[in-house]
């Protein structure tokens, strides 16, 4: 699904990653773990084209085609979504127009017709029971006074209601309670289909033993100095990330 | 071209004007044609007018409309020649008669529309006065509304502009709103003309004591223009309420300039004007609230926001305070911005194109101040009307018969 070739890139003139390489199949989900600065959440901005991030050299391919060339809505059209660290707020811009634009585009992409207002409104009623997002909320301005828990299960909402096939979980856990992290996670797991991958990028175990990856990675310092199975994530858990940093 | 050709006009049609006109109108003539004679067009030194070529304006040759007014006779309107009151203590009477712009529009002016709400009386249906300007030659309108809120009257009136030919339009409008004791209005402007329209507009409004004032101005679709309010507060326990949005792009200027004079305590005011500014736009505000000595307990407030979407477009602005009391609450307070890149970005994540993306947060910035409207159908229309206008499917009027 996802190929990372030699990924380098910067923001600013600063180069934060340092030749990525990583290979996603359909249907895994590939946790990534690692100190606060290495370069994870750059890795999920320029993976879904973030303007402020510089590509440097390597390529990104999705699906065989490669993604760098394309814009933020085309990759995100393509199937590719990312549930923010930070959720952006924008006041004015309700939930449901924002969403309906959103549908709608993704909708035009594939060559279908735009969704009836009625239908619509039901798709969103549909959706929002995954993650038990309340309906006041979706009637307000997007992120627009949502809690911290509110706008990660905002996040996942919008994952349900776009469908997306790859997914990346950017700190999804932080700031939940441990309810609200059981019902982001499982609302995940239920939206997921046999080929959707993900990258779930996490400091704690927690989540991972809701969402099972089947890679774990360790950034640090722009690059992935280690890949292994589940079990990586439980020694990163028990030991924290002192061996790795000393190499 | 110099003021003369206006003065020179005047002296030429003025038995014209007296004979169609009438008393209470002619009255005032020979007064501002000094004023006027003497003062010409405010240049730019003139603070008020720091971001408006008035001379430039008012340079074409344009044809002057000297005919009285056509319109029909209602529950609320008529002209003023017709009217059942004494206006001569209404007429011309809170208006500065010291404006060039306004002694011009005294002097030209035939007739004048007066609404006239009696006491305790309630107008159940807003009323709607459409402007449309017409004509196969460059003309210039000299447009006069009274507007008498009695006692414990109540109405909602709705003025809007429209241009249906393709030529130059000049309006110089006044509007004069006497509000007596315990009287609430609701007074909105609507422009959505064409970039070939210019348009004066000077609304002066005195309250008495208990009275709701709000003034509501909309310039969507516009070439050249000022909007000027001032509100004098004359009665305690009132309030006043200004709000504007404003959406131009290409060459369009919109000025904004507002007055708001507490002069007795206990008296609430607020402002919000709002701009939305694409291309190479230019927009003005100047707001000016004076709390006089002893206006003690005044609560005010004043924000103007703007978002500039390229570096072309220009935002001028003024918010300014006067305070002569010791005991009073105020703020202004002004932004100029651009667009959110976080915003765009977490948007277009989701798919949304950039164009999309900024029509979106352009709708949104000024979603604010429409939904600050009460009527319920207005605001309704606006929202739609404003979709349309920031997609550019909006070069005329919107839904008009005549169009």
């Amino acid at each position: 699904m996802l190929e990372i070739r030699n990924l380098h890139a910067s923001i600013n003139g600063k180069e934060i990653l340092k030749g990525i390489n990583l290979t996603i199949n359909d249907g895994e989900i590939h946790a990534v773990m690692g100190t606060n600065g290495a370069g994870k959440s750059t890795l999920s901005n320029v993976i879904v084209g973030n303007p402020a991030y510089e590509v440097t050299e390597g390529e990104i391919i999705f699906n065989g085609q490669d993604i760098l060339e394309m814009s933020t809505e085309e990759r995100a059209n393509a199937g590719i979504f990312l549930s923010f660290q930070h959720p952006v707020e924008i006041p004015g811009v309700s939930m449901t127009n924002f969403m309906r634009a959103a549908v709608n585009a993704r909708y035009k992409a594939q060559g279908r017709e735009p969704l009836s207002a009625g239908d619509f409104l039901k798709l969103m009623r549909e959706k929002r029971k995954i993650v038990e997002l309340d309906n006041k909320l979706t009637s307000r301005s997007v992120n627009e006074g949502f809690s911290g828990g509110e706008k990660k299960r905002n996040e996942i909402f919008q994952m349900a209601m776009l469908e997306p096939t790859f997914c990346i979980l950017d700190e999804t856990d932080s700031g939940l309670d441990v309810d609200a992290l059981r019902i982001v996670a499982e609302g995940f797991n239920k939206l997921r289909k046999p080929e959707t991958s993900a990258i779930v990028i996490t400091h704690y175990q927690r989540l991972l033993d809701y969402l099972k990856p089947d890679v774990v990675h360790i950034l640090i310092d722009g690059r992935i100095i280690k890949t292994g199975g589940p079990e990586l994530a439980l020694e990163i858990d028990g030991k924290g990330f002192a061996d790795y940093v000393a190499q | 071209m110099k003021n003369n050709q206006y003065i020179d006009f005047y002296t030429q049609v003025r038995d014209t004007i007296a004979q169609r006109s009438c008393t209470l109108m002619n009255a005032h003539r020979e007064e501002v044609l000094r004023v006027f004679s003497e003062q010409g067009f405010p240049s730019k030194k003139v603070e008020r007018y720091k971001y408006t070529d008035v001379a430039q304006d008012f340079a074409p040759d344009y044809g002057i409309q000297l005919s009285a007014s056509a319109a029909e006779r209602t529950e609320f309107c008529c002209s003023v020649r017709e009217a059942d009151i004494d206006l001569t203590p209404y007429y011309n009477n809170i208006a500065d008669r010291q404006d060039s712009i306004v002694a011009l529009n005294t002097m030209l002016a035939v007739d004048a529309l007066l609404i006239h709400v009696p006491r305790n009386i309630r107008a159940k249906h807003p009323i709607q006065i459409n402007n449309v300007l017409k004509g196969k030659q460059d003309t210039m309108v000299n447009r006069r509304i009274l507007v008498i809120m009695e006692e414990g009257s109540q109405a909602d009136i709705i003025i809007t502009d429209h241009a249906v030919d393709h030529q130059q339009f000049l309006t110089n409008q006044v509007i004069e709103v006497h509000c007596a004791d315990n009287s609430h209005l609701n007074l909105y402007e609507i422009e959505e003309t064409n970039l070939m329209c210019t348009r004066y507009s000077n609304v002066f409004i005195r309250e008495g004591r208990d009275c709701s004032v709000r003034h509501t101005v909309l310039t969507l679709f516009n070439g050249h223009t000022r909007n000027a309010c001032r509100v004098e507060m004359t009665g305690e326990n009132s309030e006043a309420i200004l709000n504007g949005c404003v959406i131009a792009d290409k060459m369009q200027r919109v000025d904004n300039n507002t007055v708001i004079r507490h002069m007795v305590p206990n008296c609430q005011s607020r402002e919000l004007y709002k701009y939305v500014l694409d291309d190479s736009a230019v927009g003005a505000f100047a707001g000016m609230i004076l709390v006089d000595k002893g206006a003690q307990k005044t609560s005010s407030s004043m924000t103007n926001a703007n978002l500039c979407s390229t570096r072309q477009a220009r935002m001028f602005t003024q918010p300014m305070l006067e305070i002569y009391a010791d005991d009073v609450k105020c703020s202004h307070g002004s932004t100029v911005g651009q667009m959110n890149d976080q915003a765009l970005f977490y948007m277009r994540q989701r798919g949304i194109s950039l164009s999309e993306a900024r029509l979106l947060l352009k709708s949104a910035f000024i979603t604010e101040v429409i939904d600050s409207i009460p009527l319920e159908a207005l605001r309704d229309r606006l929202h739609l009307i404003v979709d349309k206008r920031m997609r550019g499917e909006l070069s005329k009027c919107e839904g008009c018969k005549l169009c």
